[in-house]
């Protein structure tokens, strides 16, 4: 290695510090800092309101561990995570390709199927509510209709939680589609032309070369959607607003009980617990979907 | 330590009164409520009276989203920031006094003896270590709601006075379509608004059962009675089934049911009056929970706000929170609040007036007053989770209500030990 | 050769049909609780639970009580502002740090980048407090900047942009370095209009994402005259009731600027193409 390469690559790397130098501090200090402050506060009996915080060692993780709620939550969550993003995903990338493949109509129907993404959450959950109601609601009106019994869906443990993910399904489609879109047209035309050219066509295209020029986004969508997931929150306490996370803990979700200890309980010791619970999970199958996921583009 | 404290407070009243001798002194206190439109008119225009009344003292009113209130004021806490005085729910006070942010009220300006002869007996619950720790303007109680249109539809000449009555009402007024779907409700059930309450404070007592002992310590509702009385609830829901859970949406569904007119009754508080009143379309009327058997015991749950003292009021700003607490709580105060707020006043002698009484509105829940209980609450919110959890695990599940209401009760248990073994002192 | 597909698929796309069909069907499905709440935002209050597809009453009302009678005006320019200053610095230094690490090489790259991302791990519901305290001890409590602050970076642009970046072919820069561009413009001139369409999708959901914050803003904001629009549309639901209508209203007000901003930048996604489609 010459020594002019050298100094090139330690001006890069110089470059590349200076320019990170402002993002850091701020991650430092407004994200990473509070983190840490929360796991110092998971081996504290930490009443949110109290001047007195005892030292309690790993107290709060023993006391979560034989929490039924906690458990319930936790299965919860990974069941909301095993149903939403498999479907969420299929869905966003066939709407996406189908968006590409019309001529007329396309800002229309883009926006049309952004909808769903700009609906306050509190508008949208009181609709997809009726939408579910056993009385009045849609579902059950063409199950009547048809002969078939009628369904309690929120109003049942078993059912609520994949009543409650088709409504987040729904709402992150806007966005799953925005990527897959931005992904999709990020794709140099060239290639499509030249195996045109050799003769492929549909479903080859689709396989050889939108899916491995698409690896980067469809890398983000399943990475970012499960850290999504993963947090589920706003949308089922509207969903379950009178009996939040209900009927019985059924689509209760691990953040929404940190916020349930934390602020309506003020039980923050086992609430910073609960959240590093999460947080070590999320990691770890982040990494893992990133080493397992991710191919080096090669054009 | 505590002369350099009286000191310090002579020091600041000192230089207060000299303050606002010379014309330059401004104090300024805040005050913080959640959001209500009508309280937070009455109390822009209060403050404006109290200051012309008081030169020298400025109030900040802030108030914040309901839903979000309890949120807003621990994180506030959290940071040893927040007001001078406060509006909290009773139910929350004991983690707020707990936790040092109050202070008690000063006997001088407000002596417990007289609190007891001038306020409603419910006030007691603001008690602690002898001394009072906050004062409510204004209470509640419940009462049974009812579509008089639905009832004389029905052929129900007057609103049940017993809970067979009752049940009869709410069956006949329970409409069905072909497929056995409920289109309207007899009773709005909703075991997340306020039945659990009338579970706990109402059914229990009037089936003969104490909920919680004296002392607030322990769990007593789970007797063959109670689970009698827990029975006779779910029982509308699961064999009458004169009304579902959740039938509309939202926090509030069984009462927007009732506005619309899809429900024959609910129970709801006397703080649910403006409300009905703006948005129901049918003829509706209040009259007392029903009681089990004619001229038996009757029972209510009652509740308040209170407005407490806290921790960063000191000094010069110590002595005007007092005088904005005082005049906040004063019967001219209630008197106003009963008016444009429309909730009950705290003062016996104004919630005695027979006028009041005799309001075909305020009347019902005037006289459930007077046998209104508050639940000692250690914390609310999972006490309310645990009873409305048991009766989702009979209505849902199909357990018996005995085997659901003996789990709650030693879940319930769990949640007051985890409390009293923190304060034994209490 | 730029638009060639598309005119090519024009011409024989037998099946463009069948894709109009199952994307009109589709739109049913997303855009009914939207439609529902305009619906239900020209409703009387009476009316709101009559469940009729089409107001028997349209008025207008709830939009002029919205309007006029609460502060609405003034909750919707606080969201304007915040939402449109997180998104610049969002925009600017997200591609920054996700040009950097997708294209430099220099020694932590693969560290800094999942510290980056572990910060997404943390729920907000977490921070809130010990931004309270700092915010609290700095002074930024009901201010915006105490408001927006956390907002001003977020990993998600960073880990978005880095993975679009990771797709510019490193020649493109190369070829800049031998022309003398400098290393900001490498990213500036060169790398960035490559990745417009995730840029521009990065804006909208940024915008989006600061325009319906409620959690924080709640606890930072002290004044009624620093209310965001999710914070002022709280104020609808109360204890005695949720007034439905007003909440409605509010709703269908709230999305117009974020349909705007979706409008004007998802011509930005699709204009990208033709750019990346020619240099390579």
């Amino acid at each position: 290695m010459s020594v002019p390469q050298l100094r090139l690559g330690t001006r890069r790397a110089l470059w590349a510090y200076t320019f990170l130098f402002v993002p850091l501090l701020f991650y430092i200090a407004i994200r990473l800092g509070p983190a840490f402050s929360s796991l110092y506060i998971s081996l504290h009996e930490w009443n949110l309101i109290s001047p007195s915080k005892p030292f309690v060692g790993l107290q709060n993780f023993r006391l979560l561990a034989r929490d039924p709620r906690f458990v319930q939550a936790a299965v919860n969550t990974v069941r909301y995570v095993l149903v939403g993003i498999p479907v969420q995903m299929a869905l966003g990338l066939a709407v996406a390709l189908l968006l590409q493949r019309i001529n007329r109509f396309r800002g229309l129907f883009r926006a049309l199927y952004f909808m769903p993404f700009v609906t306050p959450i509190v508008a949208a959950a009181w609709v997809w509510q009726w939408m579910y109601s056993e009385s009045f609601g849609p579902l059950n009106e063409i199950l009547a209709t048809v002969g078939l019994p009628l369904q309690p869906f929120l109003r049942n443990p078993g059912q609520a939680l994949y009543a409650v993910a088709a409504m987040i399904i729904w709402q992150y489609l806007g966005f799953q589609i925005v990527i897959f879109l931005a992904g999709l047209e990020a794709i140099p035309r060239v290639y499509y032309e030249a195996a045109e050219v050799d003769g492929a066509s549909g479903w080859r295209l689709f396989r050889h070369i939108t899916v491995p020029l698409l690896n980067p986004t469809l890398v983000f969508s399943v990475v970012y959607g499960t850290i999504v997931f993963l947090q589920l929150f706003t949308q089922v306490l509207n969903m379950t607003f009178g009996d939040q996370g209900g009927p019985l803990a059924g689509t209760l979700t691990v953040v929404l009980y940190v916020y349930q200890l934390g602020f309506q309980r003020f039980m923050m010791g086992e609430a910073a617990a609960a959240t590093a619970v999460l947080f070590v999970a999320i990691l770890g199958i982040t990494l893992l979907q990133i080493r397992v996921l991710s191919k080096p583009v090669e054009y | 330590m505590r002369y350099v404290f009286a000191a310090a407070t002579v020091a600041a009243l000192v230089l207060t009164l000299a303050g606002i001798g010379a014309g330059l002194q401004q104090v300024t206190i805040t005050y913080w409520q959640y959001f209500f439109a009508s309280k937070v008119k009455l109390v822009d225009d209060l403050v404006k009276q109290f200051e012309a009344q008081n030169s020298g003292i400025q109030v900040v009113h802030e108030n914040f989203p309901y839903d979000a209130y309890n949120q807003k004021v621990a994180s506030a806490v959290s940071a040893g920031q927040g007001p001078d005085v406060i509006n909290l729910f009773y139910g929350w006070v004991p983690l707020y006094v707990d936790s040092g942010y109050l202070q008690a009220l000063p006997a001088e300006a407000f002596s417990p003896m007289e609190i007891e002869r001038d306020f409603v007996p419910m006030v007691k619950n603001s008690r602690f270590d002898g001394k009072y720790w906050a004062l409510p303007t204004a209470v509640r109680s419940l009462a049974l709601f009812y579509n008089a249109d639905l009832l004389r539809a029905a052929d129900i000449g007057r609103p049940p006075i017993t809970w067979d009555e009752f049940l009869t009402a709410a069956q006949r007024t329970t409409v069905r379509d072909a497929a056995g779907r409920l289109t309207t409700e007899g009773f709005g059930v909703s075991p997340a608004g306020q039945d659990h309450q009338l579970i706990r404070e109402v059914l229990f007592r009037q089936w003969g059962v104490a909920p919680y002992s004296a002392d607030g310590r322990r769990v007593t509702y789970a007797t063959a009675q109670g689970a009698e009385a827990f029975k006779w609830y779910t029982d509308l829901i699961s064999q009458h089934k004169v009304g579902v859970i959740d039938f509309f949406p939202g926090g509030n569904g069984y009462r927007d049911a009732f506005m619309a007119g899809r429900a024959g009754m609910i129970v709801d508080g006397s703080f649910a009056v403006g409300s009905i009143r703006a948005g129901t379309k049918a003829g509706w009327g209040v009259t007392e929970l029903p009681r089990r058997t004619l001229g038996g015991e009757p029972s209510n749950f009652g509740s308040y706000w209170v407005h407490g003292l806290t921790v960063h009021a000191q000094g010069a700003r110590r002595d005007a929170a007092i005088k904005f607490l005082k005049f906040l709580t004063s019967e001219q105060v209630q008197r106003l609040w009963l008016q444009q707020v429309g909730e009950l006043p705290a003062s016996r002698k104004l919630v005695n007036d027979p006028q009041l009484a005799a309001d075909a509105i305020y009347g019902p829940f005037i006289r459930g007053l007077a046998y209104a209980r508050a639940t000692f609450f250690v914390d609310e919110s999972a006490q309310r989770q645990v009873l409305v959890d048991a009766v989702n695990e009979v209505v849902v599940n199909n357990k018996s209500p005995r085997q659901a209401l003996d789990e709650a009760a030693a879940k319930e248990q769990k949640i007051l030990d985890e409390f009293w073994k923190k304060h034994p002192a209490k | 050769m730029i638009s060639g597909r598309r005119v090519k698929l024009r011409r024989r796309d037998p099946k463009a049909g069948l894709a109009y069909l199952t994307l009109a069907a589709g739109t049913v499905l997303v855009a009914f609780p939207f439609y529902w709440m305009v619906a239900s935002a020209l409703k009387p209050f009476n009316e709101m639970f009559d469940l009729r597809l089409i107001p028997t009453h349209p008025t207008l009302l709830n939009f002029a009580e919205v309007l006029t009678r609460t502060r609405f005006p003034r909750w919707f320019g606080n969201s304007l502002i915040v939402a449109t200053i997180t998104t610049v610095s969002v925009a600017f230094f997200d591609s920054l740090v996700g040009y950097v690490l997708a294209k430099l090489q220099f020694p932590g790259r693969g560290f800094i980048f999942v510290m980056i991302l572990a910060t997404l791990m943390i729920p907000t519901e977490m921070l809130v407090i010990p931004w309270y305290i700092m915010s609290s001890a700095y002074g930024w409590i009901n201010s915006y900047w105490g408001i927006m602050f956390p907002g001003l970076m977020s990993a998600f642009g960073v880990f978005l942009i880095r993975q679009f970046m990771s797709g510019v072919p490193d020649e493109l820069l190369d070829a800049g370095r031998i022309d003398g561009v400098t290393e900001f413009g490498l990213y500036w001139r060169i790398a960035l209009p490559q990745i417009r369409p995730a840029l521009a999708a990065l804006c909208i959901f940024t915008f989006l994402g600061n325009w319906n914050a409620f959690l924080w803003p709640l606890i930072v904001i002290q004044g009624a005259d620093m209310r965001t629009l999710p914070v002022g549309i709280a104020l609808f639901s109360g204890e005695a009731g949720s007034s439905w209508n007003l909440i409605m209203a509010s709703s269908a007000l709230a999305v117009l600027p974020v349909l705007a901003v979706f409008v004007v930048l998802q011509r930005q996604i699709i204009e990208g193409v033709t750019l990346t489609g020619l240099r390579s």
